[in-house]
Parts: structure tokens; C-alpha cells; sequence
């Protein structure tokens, strides 16, 4: 790791303003970015810490919905009681990350700054071709491994996979970021690869994710986060769903249904025609596994990654169906 | 902006105060090692998968090599050294580990028995199913997996009667 010099932000002002300078970042619980930096993909030559800023950490759940400050941990919103009661995906979501540890150090703000586990994106010395790293490198995951890449809104410069789960649940209950006073939606928050893959998140130099919002809704109070992995627990997701039901008052009909995907997309992915087309509808299990078929529509596989695209309906099925089954 | 060169930092281990130089790129894990003769804490991966190098920062467990030792300055840190009693008896859960025969090359066992510590006090230890899920962080590559389930259970009973 190469070093950096090291600056403990006083007040979120002077945090924006030192992050702002070339070759500074903003350095939260430093799961991400020191990880990174001994990787060699992040060379940073400030580290602006806000780690022990106060005020930014509070979690506030009321009758509106939820307010997260970026530096709470994410282990203190999994074990929130209202977020549990109120929000359950979103801490289902967050207790099935990473480990106890990490989620002990690990920010709601840096968790949606994290970056893409691709392996040629994380091993510069090996992979010089990469073109979220480099612009204009070339890709070494197309016609290499890519088990692990994403099936959905990728482009011919980058198929990384966008690994995190909070952010999955998120984007099914319309959560929006604040960036100080700019507000932005999740969903516009993160950014297809396209032809700019080095950009991820639409944040400018010197912005500081403050608080992330979610509002309240019935769906999101009957909800459920369904991750299916390689292995059972401390692994990212090979598919996941955050699907949230509102039943009519007959207990039968789908009023509201929110269905988002992770593990196969390059952002966090709202899958919207499986919602329209089983919105109005009775809940029954045939209908919902031939609804979950266009979670995948438009998918496009790299050869190893292809179970991708029949795993994730199965997944967003079987998630639906649970969340159906909540009392 | 100021060039990279060492920093005096301060930090408070198991207790005691430690004044030293560090670059600011030095982990926790590497000052605690490398620096202080503290080398209980291991280091696996050095990248936040194994769980070897599991301290406490403030009683919650977190991962040493993810932490930089500038960070944690103010900060109360537990190490594996601090769990023993002044005079020489074991902590519960460091008892119930020799009891229960839960390792074997016992290079990840301070590592889980840090995360073990932490597990119980934060109640996730209620069930077989639990413990193995919140003492998923911490691999052991010896596999001594249900025997360091066993102990983190016999521990839990002990703690909590
Ligand atoms: C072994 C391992 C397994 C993991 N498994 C999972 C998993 O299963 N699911 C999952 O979702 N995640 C997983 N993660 C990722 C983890 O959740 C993220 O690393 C973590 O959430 C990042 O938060 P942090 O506070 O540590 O961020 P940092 O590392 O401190 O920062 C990350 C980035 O965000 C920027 N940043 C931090 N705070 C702000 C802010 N307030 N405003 C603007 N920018 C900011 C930093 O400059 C940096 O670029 C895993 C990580 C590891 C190491
Ligand atoms: S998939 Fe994206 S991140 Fe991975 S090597 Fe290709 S350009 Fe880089
Ligand atoms: S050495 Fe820190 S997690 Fe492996
Ligand atoms: S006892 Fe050898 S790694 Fe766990």
C-alpha cells in the first residue's frame, strides 16, 4: 500500500472541502477503500477521515419512513428495531453482508460507494487492461472468467457485477440519497457502465453522502431479502431478490409489489415489468414464476456466468413467494 | 498538502497507554505486531476475509488489517493479550476452547475467540444455527468448525448463568 498522508475531519464542511483536493477520499469504516488501496487500484494521497464525526450516525424510524445517517454502521441499522419492523428487507439485507466484523466498521454511506469485486479489476499488476480502472483498456473479463459477472446492463466496455445487498433493497422502496442538499433517487444514484464504467455513482469531487432516505410504504413492511450463494454465510451474492408486498384487503389480490435484483446486474436492478405484471393480480404460484421470467429480460450471458439467468428468476419466484406467505 | 512522512499516535491497548511513530498507512494489525510485540493477533489475508486478525475497538469486534492505526487513536482496544485475568485465569470463552478441543493448528483461533467473545455479549450465540452465522467471518482452514461451535455454546451457557 503505498502511503497517504492521514487528516481526522473536524466538521462535514471541512471533510467536503479537504476531500474535494486532488488525490484526497473520504475514509469511513475503510472496509472498501483500504482494501483497495492494498490491492493497488486505489492510490490515494490524502485520507480524509470522518469516521469520528458526530451527528452523522443517528437512525430515526417514524410513521414517514426511515432516516439513515451515512456514518451509521450497518450493523447498527440491521439490529434497529423499527428498521426491523418496519423496513425488514433492508436489515435482512444487511445482517446477510459480509461478516459481524465488517459490518461492526462498515458505513451506510461507504456501503453504497463500494466497489465491483471483479478480479481483474482488483489485481492491476496481473490485468493492466481494465476499463472502470483505466478508461479505454480494454476489459480482460470478457473472453475471461466471469462467473461472477453481471447478466444485466452491461455494455461492450464492462460487465462487472455490482456486488452489495443494502443498495438492492433500497432501490425496491424508492430510497433516495442526500448528498448535503442535492437529493438524488437510488436507482439514478448508481450509474450503468456504458461507455464511462470508471464513473459508478453519480457524486461529484467534494460531495459527502450525508443521510440516506426511505420512505414509508406497506410493501416495505412486508418485505424479505433472499440471497443465494456459493457458500451459506460471509459470501456476495449469486442472485438475490428484496421483494416487498401491499395485499388488498381480500388478502389475495397484489396491491403494490417491489421487486429489485442483485448479483447479476452492474447496478442495483429494479426489475419493474415483473411488478406491472403481477400488480392486480392474484397471488398464486404459476402466475408469479411466469411473471419472474422478465426479471431477466434483455439478459445477456458470458458463457460461465449463464446460470445467472436461470437462477435469478427462480430466486425473485421463490422471494415473492415468501414474502406472500408473511402474516 | 502535507507530505506523507510518520505521525505520533496514541494508542490504548488492553489498558495501557502506548505512544509511537507510524507512517499513516500502518494498520492496526501491523502496529500491534510489528511495533508493539503484540503478535496474539494473526494475520491471514491482510484483506478482510479470513477474520485472524479479530481486536475489539470499543468492545465491538472489527478486523485489524482493515483498520489503520491513526484511526483508532481515542479509541479503547482489546487484543487476545487482554482477555486473561490479572492473575492468569482465562476468560470463559478461552477456557471453553481448551475444554472443547476447538482448534488444531490454532493459528485462527485468537482470531475466534476475539469474534467468539463479541458474539455472545451482543446475544447472537442463542442457537447452533446463530453462532455458526455471526462466526461466519472467521475461517478456520484446519476445519475445526464443530468443535468451535461447541465451545462457543459451553461458553455462552457460562457467561449467561
Ligand atoms: C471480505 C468482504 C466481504 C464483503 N461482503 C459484502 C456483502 O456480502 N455484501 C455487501 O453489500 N457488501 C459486502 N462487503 C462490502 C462492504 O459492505 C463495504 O466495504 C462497506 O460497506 C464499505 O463501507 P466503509 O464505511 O467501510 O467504506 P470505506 O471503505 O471507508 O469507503 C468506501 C468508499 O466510499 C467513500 N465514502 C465513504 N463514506 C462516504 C460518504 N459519506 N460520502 C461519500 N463517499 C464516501 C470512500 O471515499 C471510499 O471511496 C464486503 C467487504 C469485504 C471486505
Ligand atoms: S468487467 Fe469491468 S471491472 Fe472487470 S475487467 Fe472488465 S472493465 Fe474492468
Ligand atoms: S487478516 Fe484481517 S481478515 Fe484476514
Ligand atoms: S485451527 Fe488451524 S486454521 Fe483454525
Amino acid at each position: 500500500m503505498r502511503d497517504f498522508s492521514y487528516l481526522r475531519a473536524t466538521s462535514p464542511a471541512a471533510a467536503r472541502e479537504a476531500a474535494a483536493l486532488p488525490g484526497a477520499m473520504l475514509l469511513a469504516g475503510g472496509t472498501t477503500l483500504l482494501d483497495l488501496a492494498k490491492c493497488g487500484v486505489a492510490e490515494p494521497e490524502t485520507l480524509v477521515d470522518i469516521s469520528h464525526l458526530k451527528g452523522l450516525d443517528t437512525i430515526e424510524v417514524g410513521e414517514h419512513g426511515a432516516r439513515l445517517g451515512a456514518l451509521a454502521k450497518m450493523s447498527q441499522v440491521a439490529g434497529h428495531e423499527g428498521i426491523k419492523s418496519r423496513f425488514p428487507a433492508v436489515s435482512e439485507a444487511l445482517w446477510q453482508a459480509a461478516s459481524a466484523q465488517i459490518r461492526n466498521m462498515a458505513s451506510i454511506g461507504g456501503n453504497l460507494m463500494q466497489r465491483t469485486r471483479c478480479p481483474y479489476f482488483r489485481d492491476p499488476a496481473n490485468f493492466p487492461a481494465c476499463n472502470k480502472r483505466e478508461p479505454g483498456s480494454g476489459c480482460s473479463a470478457i473472453g475471461g472468467v466471469t462467473r461472477g459477472h453481471a447478466v444485466l446492463g452491461t455494455s461492450e466496455a464492462c460487465i462487472a457485477m455490482y456486488p452489495g445487498d443494502l443498495a438492492v433493497a433500497l432501490v425496491a422502496f424508492d430510497a433516495t440519497v442526500h448528498l448535503g442538499e442535492r437529493q438524488l433517487s437510488v436507482d439514478d444514484f448508481f450509474l450503468l457502465p456504458g461507455t464511462t464504467p470508471e464513473r459508478e455513482h453519480a457524486i461529484q469531487p467534494g460531495e459527502m453522502i450525508t443521510q440516506i432516505s426511505i420512505p414509508a410504504s406497506a410493501a416495505a413492511r412486508r418485505s424479505t431479502y433472499l440471497k443465494v450463494r456459493d457458500r451459506q454465510s460471509y459470501e456476495f451474492a449469486a442472485a438475490s431478490a428484496a421483494v416487498g408486498i401491499e395485499l388488498e384487503a381480500d388478502g389475495r389480490t397484489i396491491r403494490d409489489l417491489r421487486v429489485a435484483l442483485g448479483g447479476v446486474a452492474t447496478k442495483p436492478w429494479r426489475a419493474r415489468a415483473v411488478e406491472e405484471a403481477l400488480k392486480g393480480k392474484v397471488l398464486e404460484e404459476d402466475a408469479v414464476r411466469r411473471a419472474s421470467l422478465l426479471a431477466v429480460e434483455g439478459a445477456v450471458d458470458h458463457g460461465a456466468n449463464h446460470y445467472k439467468i436461470e437462477l435469478a428468476p427462480r430466486v425473485v419466484a421463490r422471494a415473492i413467494l415468501k414474502t406472500g406467505a408473511m402474516a | 498538502m502535507t507530505s506523507p512522512t510518520t505521525i505520533p499516535i496514541h494508542l490504548t491497548i488492553n489498558g495501557h497507554d502506548h505512544s509511537l511513530e507510524v507512517e499513516p498507512r500502518v494498520t492496526l494489525l501491523d502496529a500491534l505486531r510489528d511495533r508493539l510485540d503484540l503478535t496474539g493477533t494473526k494475520k491471514g489475508c491482510d484483506q478482510g476475509q479470513c477474520g485472524a486478525c479479530t481486536v475489539h475497538v470499543d468492545g465491538e469486534r472489527v478486523l485489524a488489517c482493515l483498520t489503520l492505526a491513526a484511526q483508532v487513536e481515542g479509541r479503547s482496544i482489546t487484543t487476545i493479550e487482554g482477555l486473561v485475568e490479572a492473575d492468569g485465569t482465562l476468560h470463559a470463552v478461552q477456557a471453553a476452547f481448551l475444554e472443547q478441543d476447538a482448534f488444531q493448528c490454532g493459528y485462527c483461533t485468537p482470531g475466534q475467540i476475539m469474534s467468539a467473545v463479541a458474539c455472545i455479549r451482543e446475544g447472537h450465540a442463542g442457537s447452533d444455527e446463530e453462532i455458526r452465522e455471526y462466526m461466519a467471518g472467521n475461517l478456520c482452514r484446519c476445519g475445526a468448525y464443530p468443535h468451535i461451535v461447541a465451545a462457543v455454546r459451553q461458553a455462552a451457557l457460562e457467561v449467561q448463568s
